[in-house]
């Protein structure tokens, strides 16, 4: 889960690390004297330059500007919160992150002492200026390999060293996958304010952080950034009917033919091979995991329900834990429970593996081609696409 | 011989009083492999399919020997349960797990590199030796797996479990056979990477040629180029690389956790291109594997 900066930073708060005076707009008005910034709460980078981020010389500006951002919406996701902060008075900007690399199969800091801008492109720009340190497993980071990267010195490089150790400490015992600070600002006064930030941590390790529980996502029905259409929301609904299998990730496509595909990579192979072939899906979906009867039944209805849609292909890749005979029996529920005949709706099923010999009698029983083991995912995906034509 | 498991395997089940670990503890057992204890602490005493269980993987070591762990515990107990493998001396971990946090992984294999044990994993379907042994839940039941994977020439190494079995399936089919497969994972970090198993393949004399099948996501496929480039390779190879259409959905992730794009890191158009950069063969279907291996075998 991606953490919006406002709950990023009241968590960063609570750990004792120095946020800019702050409130959530319509929550109460600011307690501290303009100029104002405005920021667009969005699960996404790149904000300032999609106009996400606003002044305001007085409150009647912040009013207008902050109604303003709150009509609309930045890089796809519709603004639901806008945060406003004093503006900082900056000194220096510096670049702070942790993140967990495959490569090297470390926690690693990353550090720039040039912060606000794009460290990709810094990257490409000046590879000097960044500095990279892989942390030791069992050792953690300690507070002299910060100093020996950090190009600031006197009572700065003190104030620094353990504000970066802190923000490691949180990275670390949060299971974060990234805490990165951009720009952590060193101000006139003398403070280091974390100015924006960004925080993820992994869904599955909010399980043990309770103390979490009531920082919600505010962006679930979404898939990248645009909005879930209804089509994909009921069939996330049908997804969490029970706990057998996965008929998820579902995808819609301004397509006509139905797929019920899976497993994950081969959902991703035969989705490739079907537009190759030329076929305009209707959808994309991964299942697996041996879902239920219903699940795959109410998977059917769902395609059939799309306007246009009349046939539908049935293909995963050769199964060990899903069984084909379920399958089977779903997806003809499906579609006999829409008044139709499955012979005539679904081009191709080519499901091998557990429980075959099963699944081929249910399917000869109704008339309905299938493919064996024989026939790869390629030439599954070719003749759906030709029965999809004719 | 072959690469990690062979006629000498002697497998211990961590977790093996757990659903899952019973259903794939018989199928291994159909399939000839050697399970020869299982460890679930408190539960020492009991037996799983007539197979031992211990309450220490200490125990389990010393009463029967055993060489090789296939750990299936849920994701917070998954960094003990290696820790304590690879503190017994077990060489070979096999972590079936899935969504284990990764600041546990990155522990456990760190000391698991400390020890020199090699971990396949997080959420790997296994590996197989096919006629010889198989070690997790790859293949299925038994005479499903002897369908799927007959003995042969080709090495396989895939970042999804069912397509293992799929890309197993179309070389046994195509009389090519497989020599070792190796479902290494869908997560973002794993211990035994693409660039591992190639580098056993070829030291392999069963191997005579490789098949990669990758997603989007992560650097594998980067590194794996950059290792060609620098020194080569023995033995011809051939890389798939599924979801192409990925790359119109910046930052959604598909399929298996760690196949999401950021950027241009990660995409399967810039993986396609460094492979190609280094000389590798990329089949644009799953038919012209075969037909590119043909050629060259």
């Amino acid at each position: 889960m991606r953490f919006l900066e406002f709950q990023a930073k009241r968590l960063l708060e609570s750990h004792g690390i120095k946020i800019p005076r702050s409130v959530l707009y319509g929550e109460k008005m600011p307690d501290f004297t303009p100029p104002f910034v405005l920021k667009a709460q969005i699960p996404s980078g790149g904000r300032g330059k999609a106009g996400g981020v606003l002044f305001a010389e007085d409150e009647k500006e912040l009013k207008d500007k902050a109604e303003s951002l709150l009509k609309g919406s930045i890089k796809g996701f519709p603004v639901k919160h806008v945060l406003v902060e004093e503006k900082l008075r900056i000194e220096r900007e510096f670049f702070v992150s942790f993140m967990i690399d495959a490569s090297v199969k470390r926690e690693i800091l990353i550090f720039s002492s040039e912060g606000g801008v794009d460290i990709e492109e810094l990257a490409k720009r000046e590879p000097r200026k960044i500095r990279r340190l892989e942390i030791h497993p069992f050792y953690g980071l300690q507070d002299y390999e910060v100093r020996e990267i950090l190009d600031v010195t006197g009572k700065n490089l003190l104030k620094l060293s353990s504000l970066i150790l802190k923000l490691y400490q949180i990275f670390h015992e949060l299971d974060a996958t990234i805490l990165e600070v951009n720009p952590l600002v060193l101000t006139e006064d003398g403070d280091f304010v974390v100015a924006d930030v960004h925080l993820e941590i992994e869904d599955e390790s909010l399980k043990r952080h309770p103390e979490l529980g009531d920082m919600v996502s505010h962006y679930e029905e979404f898939i990248g950034t645009r909005e879930m259409t209804e089509m994909e929301k009921r069939a996330r609904e049908i997804d969490n009917l029970d706990h057998r299998g996965v008929a998820g990730r579902f995808i819609e496509f301004d397509g006509n033919l139905g797929l019920l595909i899976g497993g994950g990579g081969a959902s991703l192979t035969v989705f490739d091979a079907i537009r190759k072939y030329g076929g305009k899906p209707a959808n994309y979906c991964e299942i697996g995991g041996n879902p239920s009867v219903k699940k795959v039944a109410e998977l059917t209805k769902l395609l059939l329900s799309k306007p246009g849609v009349e046939k539908i292909a049935v293909i995963m890749n050769v199964v060990s834990n899903t069984r084909v005979d379920l399958v089977a029996r779903g997806v003809i529920k499906g579609i006999l429970e829409n008044g139709k005949d499955p012979k005539d709706v679904i081009t191709v099923f080519r499901i091998p593996g557990a429980w075959e010999d099963e699944g081929f009698k249910i399917l000869k029983k109704y008339g309905v081609k299938y493919l064996t083991r024989e026939y790869s995912l390629d030439d599954a995906a070719r003749m759906a696409v030709q029965g999809w034509q004719s | 011989m072959a690469i990690l498991i062979d006629e000498n395997t002697r497998v211990l089940v961590q977790g093996i009083t757990g659903r899952e670990a019973a259903t794939f503890v018989k199928d291994m057992l159909d399939y000839g492999t050697p399970v020869l204890a299982g460890v679930t602490p408190g539960k020492g005493g009991l037996s799983v399919h007539s197979v031992p269980v211990f309450d220490t993987v200490k125990e389990a070591v010393s009463r029967t020997g055993v060489n090789t762990s296939v750990v299936s515990v849920p994701p917070f107990f998954a960094r003990s349960a290696v820790m304590e493998a690879v503190d017994n001396g077990i060489k070979l971990v096999v972590v079936v797990t899935e969504r284990i946090p990764q600041h546990d992984v990155v522990e456990f294999l760190e000391f698991a590199r400390i020890h020199g044990t090699t971990v396949v994993g997080p959420n790997s379907l296994g590996i197989i030796n096919p006629g010889v042994a198989k070690v997790g839940m790859i293949g299925g039941r038994s005479e499903d797996t002897h369908k799927s994977f007959k003995k042969g020439v080709v090495g396989v190494v895939s970042r999804s479990g069912g397509m293992t079995t799929e890309i197993s399936n179309l070389l046994t089919h195509s009389g090519l056979g497989v020599s070792t497969a190796f479902s290494i994972g869908g997560d973002p970090l794993i211990g035994f990477t693409i660039k591992d198993a190639v580098m056993k393949f070829e030291e392999d004399e069963e191997t005579r040629a490789i098949v990669v099948f990758s997603e989007p996501g992560g650097t594998q496929e980067e590194e794996l180029a950059e290792y060609v480039k620098e020194h080569g390779l023995k033995k011809p190879i051939v890389v798939f690389i599924a979801g192409r259409f990925a790359d119109e959905f910046q930052g959604v992730r598909f399929g298996h956790a760690a196949s999401i794009v950021h950027g241009e890191k990660g995409s399967p158009r810039h993986k396609i291109e460094v492979l190609r950069e280094a000389g590798i063969p990329v089949a644009d279907s799953l038919n012209e594997i075969v037909e590119i291996l043909r050629e060259k075998i």
